[in-house]
Parts: structure tokens; sequence; C-alpha cells
């Protein structure tokens, strides 16, 4: 049995199922950082002074950088499949792992830095905020690299049987992966600007 | 094919498994994780069954200690230790954990699996002509995942503290300073919320995408308009409190003040925590959840009711549009409406008005779907089906429910009600009398479609009657105590008060003894539906000469559901009409040349 519309488009809806599945679970997840954005919003609105030059905002800029570059290398990865070009598909799509990984080394770094001097999420409503998103957000970041995994290793296969599909697999990565960017996007002057 | 399955490992030859017409799946792939939709939908359906049993049972122990407070719960006193009921009497602690537990319990893991991940699962891709869910891992995933969240929430009980036991609402400070099972209870609901992202990203997906040919949107039969309303607002509301739940999780285990003031005082000692945090955030998070999941409950019952009442009236559901209209304009109101669950929080006379004439406004599409249910009903010549009888009972009740919910809506009122029995009573009538009965009209209506089989109608005529007088003695008493002020909250049920004194105080025990005769009722529908799987009369694939698509498919269906492609010719309510032959016109019934 073979559900329709796994690769070709549906042509009323125009789209996908891959695609149209991707875009709801973006919304879905849009509704739940919008809770907890909204969440440092009332939280700071009501708190009678808010901590500032708390974070290094170098690391959090270079972590930003990362993060642009890292959705561009995605972008690339996706382009050079659909151009035909496996080396240089293989060759992005390993610098955007990588990338993503330098992200974390980074935040770990800016971790263990509050957290040796015993300033952890306990200590202040601040950091309290500050962990728990961009704590989610490291999340969703390890969640795409095991994505990433998967295609750079079993995976890749796919693309000899079905490469339609497997260029829209690595669209539907590319599309959660701007998500994430974004969502640090946000992050970024929130919490290190702001 | 170069993989064989396990069933052709022996005795099979490799070249011989492409003489299969499809793969041959062995037992733990064909029924335990499986990947077809029905099977999905019978394996919800069940767990939720069973779910609701349970919560139902928790619900009866707590009535006998408010019909009879203080004394030893007979026969089955002992069973509970002595941490929780010493020489069978049920302590506070006890009882809190049943109340909490059961609400979370009847809502999570009863009801909403029941009606959208059963239901939804089973009857809608048949409904619209496809021939599984669009991701069918996804859908297997979305199950065992419901089902360790349930396990994580059964398990609570058996911890040294106990289960969660600050209402299913876990408002802050008191779940957070509380010791035993509240992480329990939220590293379950995590569990479960993802499960139903899971789901209703398939639904969404399903519908838009695999709708069969012919089958535009106002062809779509209302239970799957409805399904569709309801994937909404499961995929939009609930992340709001996985967040939540996130962060009350952190101010559990990270010691985090989210939720929890400065200066917060427990038992004459000053909380050690850094303060800051803010109760009612919670509670604002947690309605933008729960009033939404308040129509999760009801929108998949009101498709149900629509789809039995169209096909036993005999008649096309009056208004189709209308409904249609009123179902989506509900599931978009349904977000603005959470905080009048805080009229007493204090929020303030700005937004309480607010929020009142948000909720006036969400009463009217309600209506609308309501009287046009009654509409259908107008001039028909009514078959008394047992589904039928239950989609019938549901209009009265869900009307009780939504009418006594209008006081409770607008702030003046709600100070006297709220907290009260009548709250209980008003929520119940919605969900027990209303959606719990037409999901029992669904079983039995879809019953044959799943098992090819027919549920036996005496005993169906038994288990509804007996279950619409006692329910209605369960609830009815509750306007009455709720509106002379009794608390909902209270261990002895309120006798300690005064003002409860009499009346009040006596129905606890008219409710306990329907509550338990309620029990008693559900007796020969657990029989029937085990009966019937094997011994029910078998039937064809049509039994209630029904229009919809998923009669045109054998019952049960085989993997992959329809022997040919379906197409669809028309609308789904074609009943008598004028100049046919029968009094029903199949979707699936080519025109005449």
């Amino acid at each position: 049995m073979n559900i329709p519309y796994t690769v070709e488009t549906r042509p009323d809806t125009g789209l996908n199922n891959g695609k149209l599945g991707i875009w709801l679970f973006l919304a879905s997840e849009v509704m739940l950082f919008g809770a907890l954005f909204s969440t440092y919003i009332i939280l700071r609105t009501s708190a009678p002074v808010w901590p500032h030059g708390e974070l290094s905002i170098l690391l959090g800029a270079i972590n930003t950088v990362i993060l642009i570059s890292s959705s561009v290398t995605m972008v690339m990865a996706w382009a050079s499949l659909k151009m035909n070009e496996w080396a240089k598909h293989r060759l992005y799509l390993i610098a955007t792992f990588l990338l993503a990984a330098v992200f974390l080394v980074n935040k770990y770094f800016e971790y263990a830095e509050h957290l040796t001097h015993g300033e952890g999420p306990w200590h202040s409503t601040f950091l309290a905020i500050y962990f728990t998103l961009t704590g989610l957000h490291g999340l969703h970041i390890i969640g795409g690299m095991i994505v990433m995994a998967y295609f750079i290793g079993p995976g890749a296969s796919l693309w000899k049987r079905n490469p339609e599909q497997f260029a829209n697999r690595i669209e539907l990565t590319g599309l959660y992966w701007h998500f994430v960017d974004l969502v640090w996007i946000f992050l970024f002057p929130v919490l290190y600007l702001l | 094919m170069d993989k064989v399955s396990t069933v052709e490992t022996h005795g099979h030859a490799h070249g011989h498994a492409h003489d299969h017409a499809h793969e041959e799946l062995g037992f733990w792939r064909k029924y335990v994780f499986s990947q077809d939709h029905k099977v999905i939908g019978i394996q919800y359906a069940i767990t939720a069954l069973l779910f609701l049993l349970f919560g139902f049972g928790l619900m009866m122990l707590m009535r006998w200690q408010l019909a009879y407070p203080g004394r030893p719960i007979p026969v089955i006193g002992g069973l509970f230790g002595a941490a929780n009921a010493p020489g069978g009497i049920m302590l506070p602690e006890f009882y809190n954990q049943l109340g909490a537990m059961h609400g979370t319990i009847m809502v999570f893991l009863g009801v909403v699996p029941l009606a959208v991940g059963g239901f939804g699962n089973f009857v809608m891709p048949l409904q619209i002509g496809a021939p599984d869910m669009a991701f069918p891992k996804l859908n297997m995933m979305s199950y065992w995942v419901y089902f360790v969240g349930g396990v994580v929430m059964l398990a609570s009980f058996f911890m040294p503290q106990g289960a969660a036991r600050s209402g299913w609402t876990s408002y802050p400070p008191l779940s957070i300073v509380e010791l035993g099972g509240q992480t329990w209870w939220l590293t379950g609901m995590i569990f479960l919320i993802t499960s139903s992202l899971l789901g209703s990203v398939n639904f969404i997906v399903t519908i838009v995408q695999l709708r069969a040919k012919g089958l535009s949107w106002m062809r779509l039969p209302f239970f799957v308009w409805a399904q569709l309303v309801t994937a909404f607002l499961l995929l939009l509301a609930f992340p709001p409190l996985e967040a939540a739940g996130v962060l009350q999780l952190m101010d559990r285990l990270a010691g985090t003040s989210f939720f929890m003031p400065s200066g917060l005082v427990v038992g004459g000692q000053v909380v050690n925590v850094a303060g800051g945090g803010n109760p009612l955030l919670w509670q604002h998070l947690f309605w933008f959840l729960a009033h939404p999941e308040v129509y999760v409950l009801i929108l998949p019952a009101m498709g149900i009711v629509s789809e039995v009442i169209a096909n036993n009236t005999r008649k096309p559901l009056w208004g189709y549009r209308a409904l249609v209209y009123s179902i989506v304009f509900l599931g978009f109101m349904s977000f603005i409406v959470w905080a009048h669950h805080m009229f007493m929080t204090g929020m303030g006379t700005v937004m309480n008005s607010f929020f009142q004439v948000t909720t006036m406004i969400i009463s009217i599409p309600s209506v609308v779907i309501l009287t046009a249910l009654l509409l259908s009903l107008w001039g028909a010549s009514i078959r008394f089906t047992t589904p039928m009888l239950f989609a019938l009972a549901f209009l009265p009740m869900f009307g009780i429910g939504g009418l006594t919910g209008l006081p409770l809506g607008l702030a003046p009122p709600d100070i006297h009600l709220h907290d009260t029995y009548y709250v209980i009573g008003h929520f119940h009538y919605v969900v027990a009398p209303g959606t719990i009965f037409a999901l029992f009209a669904g079983i039995y209506y879809w019953f044959p479609k799943a098992t090819g089989r027919r549920m036996n109608d005496i005993l169906g005529r038994i288990h509804f009657w007996g279950s619409f007088v006692c329910i209605n003695i369960v609830f009815m008493p509750m306007f009455i105590q709720g509106l002379a002020g009794m608390n909902r909250r209270m261990y002895d049920g309120g006798a300690q008060y005064a003002h409860n004194a009499g009346l009040p105080v006596q129905l606890h025990i008219w409710i306990g003894m329907a509550a338990w005769t309620l029990g008693l009722f559900q007796i020969p529908f657990i029989f029937n539906f085990f009966w019937s799987i094997w011994k029910g009369k078998r039937v064809s694939d049509n039994p209630w000469e029904a229009t919809t698509l998923e009669w045109s498919a054998p019952s049960p269906p085989g993997h992959g559901n329809f022997l040919t492609e379906p197409v669809v010719y028309r609308g789904p309510y074609e009943y008598s009409v004028p100049g046919a032959a029968k009094d029903f016109t199949p979707q699936f019934e080519p025109e005449r040349a």
C-alpha cells in the first residue's frame, strides 16, 4: 500500500504531505516559544529591577553569526541536490552539522561560566528564563543535528533510490533548521542586548 | 522486495516473497506496533476505555467519602494501605490524589484519546476515502507515546508520596511546594502533549491531502470537519501548556521561581526561593490550553452525533453549511476565552469584561450547532436504534451543560458560583452525559464497521436507559448544592459548614447511590462489547444504510481499506432524495446514466 502525495505534489493543494506536516509542526513550535517569550515579557515587566550585562555579547554575537551561516550552508546543501551535485551536497550538509556543533561548544562555555560561579537557573528570574529558553533552543539544535547526522549517514542511501524524496527531506530539514535559527535571532537581542 | 518479514523467514525461500499480494506482517507488527490506522484507532479506543473505567473508579471511591465522611470504605477499604486509608478510612491526602487524578485521567487519558485517537483514527481516513493516515509511523509513535504517558500517570500512585494532589489544574504555588507525584504528573503530561502534537499534525495533513477524488470541502462529512478543527486546537493550544509544564518542572527541580512569588509563607515558614515569579502566569498558560481543550472534548462528540442523527432520521442534516461555518468559528473563538476561568483571581474588571464578551460570543456558534441538530429531527421518521438513543440524549444533556455555563461566563454571577458544585455539575453535563454519551453512540454505530458484527440491541437499551437516569441523578443535584454555596473541593463534602446543613449535604448520599448504580449499568456495555466481537450478529458492509464512504469498505476493512479506489459523487447526507429508488444515496454511488 502506498500513501499518495508523499513525494509528488497534490494538484489542488499544491503541497506534498511532508511539506504541509513540517509547516504545521513549526506552527506548533511558534506557539511553544511564543508562550515562553510571553512568560519572559510578563516576568520582566513585573520585576522591580532587571539585570543587564550578565551575558557576553561577544559570544552571543559569534553564535548568531554561526547560526546564520549554518542556515546558508543548509540552503546550499538543498540547492546542490536540485542541481544534482552530490559531492557538494555532502560538503554543505557536513558543514551545517559542524557549525551547529560549534554553536553548542560556544554555548557550553557560556553555561560553564555561570555555573562555576554558582549562578544556575535558581539564582534569579533572569537566569531562570535565560537557561530555560536557551536550553530548550539547544535541545532543538541537538534535534536538528540528529536529523542531519541521519542524512549524512544511513539516510543518504535514499538518494540513489529516490532522489526527489531525498531532496524533499533535506528541504524539510532545512525549513526546521531555519526556524531554529529564527528563534535564536529573537533570543539574542531579547536576552543579550535589551 | 529484498526485505523479508519474520513470518517468511522460516519455510519460504527468498524468491517466493513476491508471490504474496502484500507483505505479511508478524503478530507484533500487526497488532502491537501496528502502523495501520484502524488497529491504532482500536488500540487508542480500548486503552482509553480502560482509563475511563479507572477514572470512574476513582470517582466512585471519592463519592463514598463524600456521602459518608470518615466511615471506612466497605469491602475494598483494606486495599489502599495504611498510608492512604488506615482502617479503610480515606485520608485527606488520598482524597486529593483521587480528585486530581480523576480529572487528569478522564480528560487527557480517557475522553480525548477515545474521541480523537480512537474515533478520529479509525473513522476519519475511511470517511475521506484514504488508504491510511498520511504518516503511519508517526501515528504509531503517537499511540505509544500516549501509552507511556498513561503508564507514568498510573505509576505515580505507587510513588512514596503518592500521585499528584493539586487538582487537575495544578495551580502553583501549591503544586510546587507539595511533595510527591506532581513531578510525575508533569512528566506524564509532557508525553501526552507530545503524543497529541504528533497526532494532530497527522490528522490535518491526512484531511487536507488524502481526500478521495471528488471529495471537495463541502462534501466532507461533518465528523471530518469536527476532527479537523479539533486537530488545529490540539496543535496550537497544547504547546503553551508544554511550555508551562517545563517551567513548573524547572520550579520543582531546578529551583527557579517562575510561578513562586517573593515572600511566600507556607506553614509559618518563608519559602526559600528566589521569588519574583507570578502564580497567575501558570493559570494563563494552563487555561490557554485547557479552554480549547473543552472544545477538543465536545467537537468530536458533535461530529459523531451529527453522523448518527443524519443516518437515523433518514434526512439530510439541517443547515450543513451553517454547521461547518459555526464549528470553524468556534475553533477560532476558543483561543480567546480562556481567562473566563479566572474572574476571581483579581486580574481586573477590564480583563473580566473582555473575556465575558468573548465568552458570550462563543456561545452563539454552539447554539447554532445544537439548534441545527435539533431541527434535523423535525418531521423525520426516526429509527430509535441504540446509537440514536445516545445521540438524542446528547442534545438535551449538552443543552443543559451549555446553558448552565452562561452564568459562569458572566463575572457577577460567577462570584457566587465559582468553585462550587455548580461548576462541577455544569462541566460534567457537557462532558459526561454529553461527550461520553456521544462516544457511546459512536461505539454502537461504528462497531459493525470495525468487527463485521452488531452489538446486542437489548443490552444496549439497558445500558442506555440505566445510564441516562443515573447520570442525571448524579449531576442534577449538584446545581442545587452549588447554588447553596457548597465548595467543590471539601474532603468531607462540606459537612462542617452550617450553610450546607440539611438538603445539600444529604444530596451527597443520593449522588453516591446513583454513581454506584451508574457503575453497575456499565456492566451490560462491557459484556456486550466483548461478547459481540465474537458472537454478535453478522451484518453486511452497510448495515445502517448510511451514505458516507466508510460504509463502502468491507467490514472490517483490510489493510489499505478499500477494494477499489473510492470516488465521491455527491454530498455526505443524501437521504430520502425525492425520486430515488431507496431512501439513501451513498456518496460513492455513481450517477445513473
